[in-house]
Formats: C-alpha cells, sequence, structure tokens
C-alpha cells in the first residue's frame, strides 16, 4: 500500500480557530493507509515545504495529502515540493479544509469533524492516483489562415512578423474581401481603400505568407500541433507569371455581366481583374460566362494576349500543407435582400443595399463617386435609409442585432450630405445604437451638422407612383403617419456568416451557433479560441462586428497562435479520459458525447478510443458510457464512489 | 428525535463555477451549514447516473449537483448533459421509493459565493425536514 502522509496547516488561525487540528491529527494518524502525519502553522511557506521534503526521505512517503486552503491556490506549489524529491505531482492531493470548512464554520466539533471527513477523502482519492507525465506532441510551426478579408490579413500579417509562416486561403481571385468595397469607413471617414491596400500589398511581399488566391480547402486532418491540409486552387485560366496585367483582353472580350465588385452596379468581361488594386495581381476567366472554352465561339482575349498567358485546359491544382494551427477567418455575407420583397427589392431598381450604397460613394465604384441613381441616372434629392432590415426580427429575418448597420447608415446619410448640399436624407430606426469608441459623437455631430431627420419606426410598405417610390411608416415617438416621396432607398441589410464558409466549418468540424457563427471556447474568457484545440477565430464569422473590432480580434487570434508556436513541443494535462478495451462494446455513445472530437471508433478493434491530445478531461464521455468501459484517469469511478463512502457512512 | 438529525448530503461541484464559486463562499466568511461535503469534478457531466444512484444507496440524505450556468460550461455543453440526464434521474429515483427531492441541481457560478451559501443551506434545511433516506432504515431497499 501507499504511504501516505498528512499535513494538516494551521493557516495562522484561519484554520486552527474552527478545527482543533492536534485532536484531528491524533484521530487520523490510525487511519488505514496513513504513514505520517503532522500539523504545522503554515504549510505554504518555506519551513512547511521543507518539512514535506524532509519527511518525504525520512518516512519513505509515497504520496501526500495537504490540509490546507483551496487547490487552486498552493496545489502547484506542493506538486512542485513533490516533484523536487522526485516523487510524481499527481501523488499529491489537497484537502481543502479552509475555504470548504474552516471559514464556513463557527463550531469547532462541526469544524473538526468535517475536517476529519474531507481530509479522508483526499487520502482515500490518493491511494488510487496513478502517476502521470504530461502529454507531449510535436508541433508544426506554421498556421492557415482561411479566408483574406480585414481579419484575415491582419492576423497573417501579424504572425508573419512574429516569424512564423502563414498559409492563406481566399476562395475570391483578391484578397480585400468587403472592406476593399467600402467608400469611406465610420466614425473617421477614413477612405477605406487607402487603409486597407497598404495591407494587401504587405501580405504579398511578405516572405513568410504563402498566398493561395482563388483556391478553397479540400480536406484537413490530424489535431492540434499537426494537421496536415489539402488546399485546392482553382484554375484562373491566365498564368500569372506571364501576364503583364496590360489589359489588352478586356477591350476585346465580347461578353459583358455585372461586377461582384460592385455589386452589380457596373459590369465588367467574362476575363477580368476584380478591381485594379487586386492582389495577387492576375486576371481570371470566369468560365460560367466566357465563350472561349469552345474555341470555335471565342479565341478573342487568347489572340490579343501578347504574352500568351491565357490557357483554356488549365486544371485545378492541389497543395498539400503541414500546419500546426488554424484561424477561421471566412468573414460575412449581407442577409439576402431578397427576403425583403415588402421594401421592393429587386422589383425597383432604386431600392439598394448597404453595400451597393457603398459602391455608388466610392470614388473608384460604378459612378466615379458621383450621386446618380441607377434607374435614370438623376441625382436623388430624397432619400430614405431603413435601418435594422433583417435584423432584430426573431419572427421572420436575423434574430439578432447586426452591430454595424446603425452606423453604416449614418455613415451613409452622412456623405451623401457631403456630396448632395441640398439633398435630404431620412432614416428609420429603432434604435441607434452606438456604443464604439467615438460612435456616439459620430452620430450627435451629423445630427446637429448634416440635417439627417430621424423617424422611429419601421416602414410599413413602399410603392412607386411615376419616378418617386412612396415610403409609408410611422414614427412611433409621436404616433404620426409619415409618407415620403422618395428618389431611393437604402435598405441597412444585416449581417451574416458568408455564404461560402458553411462546407469550410464542418469541414473543420467546429461548432457554430444557431445563427451560423462560430463558436468561442467561452464568451467572455477566451472569445477568440474555439472550443477544438488549436482553432482560433477572427473578424465577423464569429459574429457581427466592425471594421476595429475584427482587427483587434484577429490581432488576439494571431496573439494566441504566436504563443502556440512559440512552444516546441505542446504539452497536455494527462488527466485525460481511457478505454477499457474488455468492456467496450464500442457503441460510440462517447464519440457523439465528447465535445472536443476526441473520440473515434477504431474500426478494426471495434471500440472507441481517445486522441489524448484532443481530450480536455471534462468526463462527459465517462458517464454516458454504458459498459463502464470509459474512466478518467485521477477520478475514476471507483475513486469517487471511495470518496462517497467517507461522507455517506457516518 | 427529528431535532438531532444531522443529515449526509454530498456536494458535486464542477472545478471552474461552481467550486471556485464555494472557494468565494469561503473568502466571504459567509455561514454555511456543515453538512454537506464536497467531491470536486472537472464538469457536471462527469456525474453519472450510477454514481448519483449509488451515492443514494450507500446512505447519503441528499445529494447536490452543481455547475456553471447554462451557456457557460467551461466545456461548453456539459451542463446540459448533466441538466437532461437530472431529468430523467429525478423519475428514476422516484422508482426506488426515494424522494426525488433529495436530488438538486443548483447552477452556481464562480462570482456566486453567496448564491453558494444560500443554495446549500436551503438544501439543507430541505434535507432535514425529508429526515434521514429510508435506505437507512429499509435496508432491503
Ligand atoms: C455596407 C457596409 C458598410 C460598412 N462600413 C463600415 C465602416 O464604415 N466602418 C467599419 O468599421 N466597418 C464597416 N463595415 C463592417 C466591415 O465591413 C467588417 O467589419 C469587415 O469587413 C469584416 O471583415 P472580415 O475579414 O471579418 O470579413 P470579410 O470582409 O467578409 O472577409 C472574409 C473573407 O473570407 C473569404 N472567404 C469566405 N469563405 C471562404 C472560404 N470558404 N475559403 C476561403 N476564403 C473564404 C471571403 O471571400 C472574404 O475575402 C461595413 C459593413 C457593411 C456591410
Ligand atoms: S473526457 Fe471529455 S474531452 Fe475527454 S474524451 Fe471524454 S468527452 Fe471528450
Ligand atoms: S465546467 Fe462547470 S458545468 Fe461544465
Amino acid at each position: 500500500m501507499k504511504r501516505i502522509g498528512v499535513f494538516i496547516c494551521h493557516c495562522g488561525i484561519n484554520i486552527k480557530g474552527t478545527v482543533d487540528v492536534e485532536r484531528l491529527t491524533e484521530e487520523l494518524a490510525q487511519y488505514p493507509g496513513v504513514a505520517y502525519i503532522e500539523n504545522y502553522i503554515f504549510m505554504c511557506s518555506e519551513p512547511g515545504q521543507k518539512l514535506i521534503r524532509d519527511t518525504i526521505i525520512e518516512h519513505k512517503l509515497d504520496g501526500v495529502v495537504v490540509a490546507a486552503c483551496s487547490p487552486t491556490l498552493h496545489e502547484t506549489t506542493f506538486q512542485d515540493a513533490l516533484e523536487e524529491m522526485n516523487i510524481n505531482r499527481h501523488q499529491l492531493e489537497v484537502a481543502n479544509i479552509r475555504e470548504q470548512c474552516s471559514w464556513v464554520h463557527d463550531d469547532i466539533e462541526e469544524g473538526t469533524r468535517k475536517a476529519n471527513l474531507i481530509i479522508k477523502t483526499a487520502v482515500e482519492k490518493l491511494k488510487l492516483n496513478e502517476s502521470l507525465t504530461p502529454i507531449f506532441a510535436s508541433l508544426t510551426k506554421r498556421v492557415l489562415i482561411i479566408g483574406g478579408g480585414i481579419a484575415g490579413i491582419q492576423a497573417a500579417l501579424d504572425i508573419a512578423d512574429g516569424g512564423y509562416e502563414v498559409i492563406l486561403v481566399e476562395k475570391e481571385p483578391s484578397i480585400g474581401g468587403h472592406m476593399i468595397q467600402l467608400s469611406e469607413t465610420f466614425p473617421t471617414l477614413d477612405c477605406s481603400q487607402c487603409i486597407m491596400t497598404p495591407k494587401m500589398v504587405a501580405v504579398n511581399k511578405h516572405k513568410n505568407i504563402k498566398l493561395y488566391a482563388n483556391s478553397e480547402l479540400e480536406s484537413i486532418e490530424g489535431f492540434v500541433g499537426n494537421f496536415k491540409v489539402n488546399i485546392k486552387r482553382k484554375p484562373q485560366y491566365v498564368d500569372p507569371d506571364k501576364c503583364t496585367i496590360c489589359d489588352d483582353c478586356t477591350p476585346v472580350c465580347p461578353v459583358v455581366v455585372p461586377s461582384e465588385y460592385d455589386e452589380g452596379m457596373g459590369w465588367r468581361k467574362a476575363i477580368y481583374i476584380p478591381f485594379p488594386q487586386s492582389i495577387p495581381a492576375t486576371f481570371t476567366i470566369d468560365t460560367e460566362n466566357c465563350l472561349g472554352f469552345n474555341p470555335i465561339a471565342c479565341t478573342k482575349c487568347s489572340d490579343a494576349c501578347e504574352p500568351d498567358a491565357i490557357d483554356y485546359d488549365k486544371k485545378p491544382e492541389y497543395f498539400e500543407e503541414e500546419i500546426g494551427a488554424v484561424i477561421v477567418a471566412t468573414g460575412f455575407d449581407l442577409y439576402s435582400v431578397d427576403n425583403m420583397a415588402e421594401y421592393g427589392y429587386g422589383k425597383y431598381p432604386d431600392v439598394l443595399d448597404g453595400l451597393q450604397f457603398e459602391r455608388i460613394l466610392s470614388a473608384t465604384g460604378p459612378t466615379g463617386g458621383e450621386m446618380y441613381r441607377p434607374s435614370d441616372g438623376k441625382v436623388p434629392k430624397e432619400i430614405v435609409f431603413i435601418q435594422c432590415s433583417g435584423s432584430r426580427d426573431p419572427e421572420r429575418h436575423l434574430p439578432y442585432c447586426s452591430r454595424i448597420c446603425c452606423m453604416y447608415t449614418l455613415k451613409h446619410a452622412k456623405l451623401y450630405k457631403h456630396k448632395v448640399h441640398d439633398g435630404q436624407p431620412y432614416i428609420f430606426y429603432i434604435d441607434i445604437r452606438s456604443g464604439g469608441k467615438r460612435y456616439e459623437e459620430f452620430v450627435q455631430q451629423a445630427v446637429s451638422e448634416d440635417g439627417i431627420v430621424y423617424f422611429r419606426g419601421k416602414v410599413a410598405r413602399i410603392y412607386k407612383e411615376a419616378d418617386k417610390m412612396i415610403v409609408h411608416g410611422i414614427d412611433t415617438l409621436t404616433s404620426k403617419k409619415i409618407e415620403i416621396k422618395a428618389d431611393m432607398v437604402v435598405l441597412a441589410m444585416g449581417i451574416k456568416p458568408n455564404n461560402s464558409a458553411e462546407k469550410v466549418i464542418s469541414n473543420l468540424k467546429l461548432n457554430t451557433d444557431e445563427n451560423g457563427f462560430l463558436i468561442e471556447a467561452h464568451p467572455k474568457l477566451r472569445p477568440v479560441e474555439s472550443l477544438q484545440s488549436g482553432f482560433y477565430l477572427a473578424g465577423t464569422a464569429q459574429g457581427p462586428k466592425d471594421i476595429p473590432d475584427t482587427v483587434s480580434q484577429a490581432s488576439a487570434a494571431a496573439a494566441k497562435v504566436l504563443a502556440l508556436l512559440s512552444n516546441d513541443e505542446i504539452s497536455h494535462s494527462p488527466i485525460v479520459a481511457i478505454v477499457n478495451e474488455e468492456l467496450c462494446s464500442g457503441c460510440g455513445i462517447c464519440v457523439s458525447t465528447c465535445p472536443y472530437g476526441a473520440r473515434e471508433l477504431d474500426e478494426i478493434k471495434k471500440i472507441a478510443t481517445v486522441n489524448d491530445v484532443l481530450c480536455e478531461g471534462c468526463g462527459a464521455c465517462i458517464s454516458v458510457c454504458p459498459s463502464s468501459a470509459a474512466q478518467q484517469k485521477n477520478l475514476t469511478d471507483e475513486q469517487i464512489l471511495n470518496m462517497v463512502k467517507i461522507y455517506s457512512y457516518l | 428525535m427529528k431535532e438531532q438529525f444531522t443529515p449526509k448530503i454530498v456536494g458535486f461541484l464542477c472545478n471552474w463555477c461552481s467550486y471556485a464559486g464555494a472557494d468565494l463562499a469561503g473568502a466571504a466568511k459567509l455561514k454555511i451549514m456543515p453538512s454537506l461535503t464536497v467531491i470536486r469534478v472537472m464538469c457536471s457531466s462527469r456525474i453519472d447516473p450510477n454514481l448519483v444512484l449509488t451515492t443514494l444507496l450507500l446512505g447519503a440524505d441528499g445529494i447536490l449537483i452543481a455547475g456553471c450556468h447554462p451557456g457557460d460550461c467551461h466545456y461548453e455543453k456539459g451542463n446540459y448533459y448533466a441538466r437532461r440526464r437530472f431529468a430523467l434521474l429525478k423519475k428514476v429515483i422516484k422508482t426506488l421509493k426515494i424522494d426525488p427531492e433529495r436530488l438538486q441541481l443548483s447552477w452556481v457560478s464562480a462570482s456566486e459565493g453567496k448564491r453558494y451559501a444560500e443554495v446549500v443551506n436551503q438544501f439543507t434545511e430541505k434535507i432535514k425536514k425529508l429526515g434521514p433516506n429510508p435506505i437507512q432504515t429499509k435496508p432491503y431497499l
């Protein structure tokens, strides 16, 4: 049997005041397994620890119970003391007789009785404790970032600057995400492209960043520190090494389609560069619209291409990469305006969504930044903006607040006023949420200086009369009916997770909430990590947010990754689940229970297995196992029941 | 006789919220009735039905399972597992002719020292009223 030493701390009078430590020492000296017992004024002091170390040698102890304060305070102190004497740190148990006993009871009889029980349970648990060593796994010091919006770009630059290699995968032909489409940004009104393009260029130039544009993650296997991923690069049909961006091809291309970059407000050809500052700077052929895949129909661009960069036969390429961690930064899309038929979207060309209005405002947009409306090119003199379009409407649309629409609408109204001085912007709102730094000031300034008229309430309907849109609503503050003859209506659409993120997220086996946003490991304390080890979250993929919050979160995720990669190996608590192979029937209930994907079925042995590196030791699988085949190291059912027995038999 | 009855109550506390809440109750020197003794587990989801039933059959007068508030579990969904299992367990206990009130599930966060003290004191009062676990007097059960 293990020789256990019990050390009872007085904690000055904190314990001794309510627990008769001398009597306790006497009582427990006889308890089976206790080879030595002692009490001392301050166990955590150096003399106290020395007492433990000396006694370990003198009395040949192989386990120690310290009856003192809560284990959260000094467990590691005492574990270290044991380790110094070459005794495994898991041969220590702390009996919490302060917070659980002396501090919450008055009566010395009761206190002593209860301390006695608490110490006995610690002894019982310790009797069956195994010596364990931390689990180590090797670590590949490279990181995969999925999504090249501002979140992915910021995280990539931070990590690359920290000296580690980044693999950045973007599904579109260019990085930049939504931010590159924006005109100016609240609350400072700096030009979005001016602050974004230098970062995009930096990504392109950075020696530690490998960019896969027009690419998607095909598959991933492995676990934290050791993933293998397969990346598919879709063909662009233009060889970036040969292409000189001379732009001789687009004028000859006969196919004209709406431009994604301009949100359908402008046009592009079937061979195109998304926007002039695209990174990587290459043309792409859009196979859906190009005629050239039938060489009889068209070879115009290829004929015009002097450097011979066009290859219609290009096939997808696949790349294997080894990485240690993943940041998911797949961003957002606008909630589909197709759901907003009541506001006339799709029916009336002058009903726009927020991103389309950004394009009209933008100097690089289809109107060169001039305020013309799409239907007839007239300057709109009255514009109605409708906030919360699709947001905060659990019955019909998105249940949550999209957080950015109040502010971008205000920005829109303000920028419109700057362009059309005699124009009148009206904003329908439910609340104005301006919680960010300098946001409230931005609101106040706009209301007082730009003559924006706010109506609190929802728009009931919109219909067309001649070249005007008649907007009917109610101002709920005055209960007055509102009717505005508007030249243009802008719907401040809410945002939702990116349409093409779902596949990759399920590929990564990450958890999402009921709205499809990635779930963080802890809503307050671990906001940039996923529950699954090795996965980190950045930007609007995790929830609606503005640029400052997106960038902060991306940098935070980068810091977490840098901390991970600065280790040579990853260590992990050995208090994990284990499987008794004899008892396991391979039913697989534990597999679906484990929140971390640490459980798998071994197809050959037909039993469940535990991946030590992924297991966080919650114990959920142990309690669902119908065969009691699952156990938790150093907290087995037997140990718990032995403790229960102390409490139950009196 | 009933006056002198000191119940034996086992408290299974999750490490991250409820155990920390109990620590806080201690640090605030709140007065807690001494009948409940604690077993620390990593998460409320660790407490399997077998443990609960065996604990009752061993003669415990009451069992308190305490975990993080819904949505706050350190392991994300452990307390949801616990909650579902708990509902079922109550029914099973009834078939053993043990009052299901002897089993309680409570959410106590790391900041709720006061709540921890209240939960333990109220539960202790309740068990005192219920009297000793009948298993002790009816060993055939
Ligand atoms: C109309 C409007 C106006 C706004 N104005 C402002 C403003 O003035 N100030 C402000 O602070 N914020 C503003 N915002 C908010 C701002 O746009 C966002 O905070 C920011 O763009 C979020 O960046 P992101 O990187 O998280 O997402 P995104 O910009 O959406 O980037 C995500 C990237 O991931 C890529 N991706 C998605 N799925 C995959 C996949 N499966 N594989 C590979 N790549 C993938 C996408 O192609 C995209 O490039 C505005 C938003 C809108 C809609
Ligand atoms: S103990 Fe928790 S984390 Fe570990 S395998 Fe079981 S369910 Fe998964
Ligand atoms: S960790 Fe507290 S209930 Fe799961």
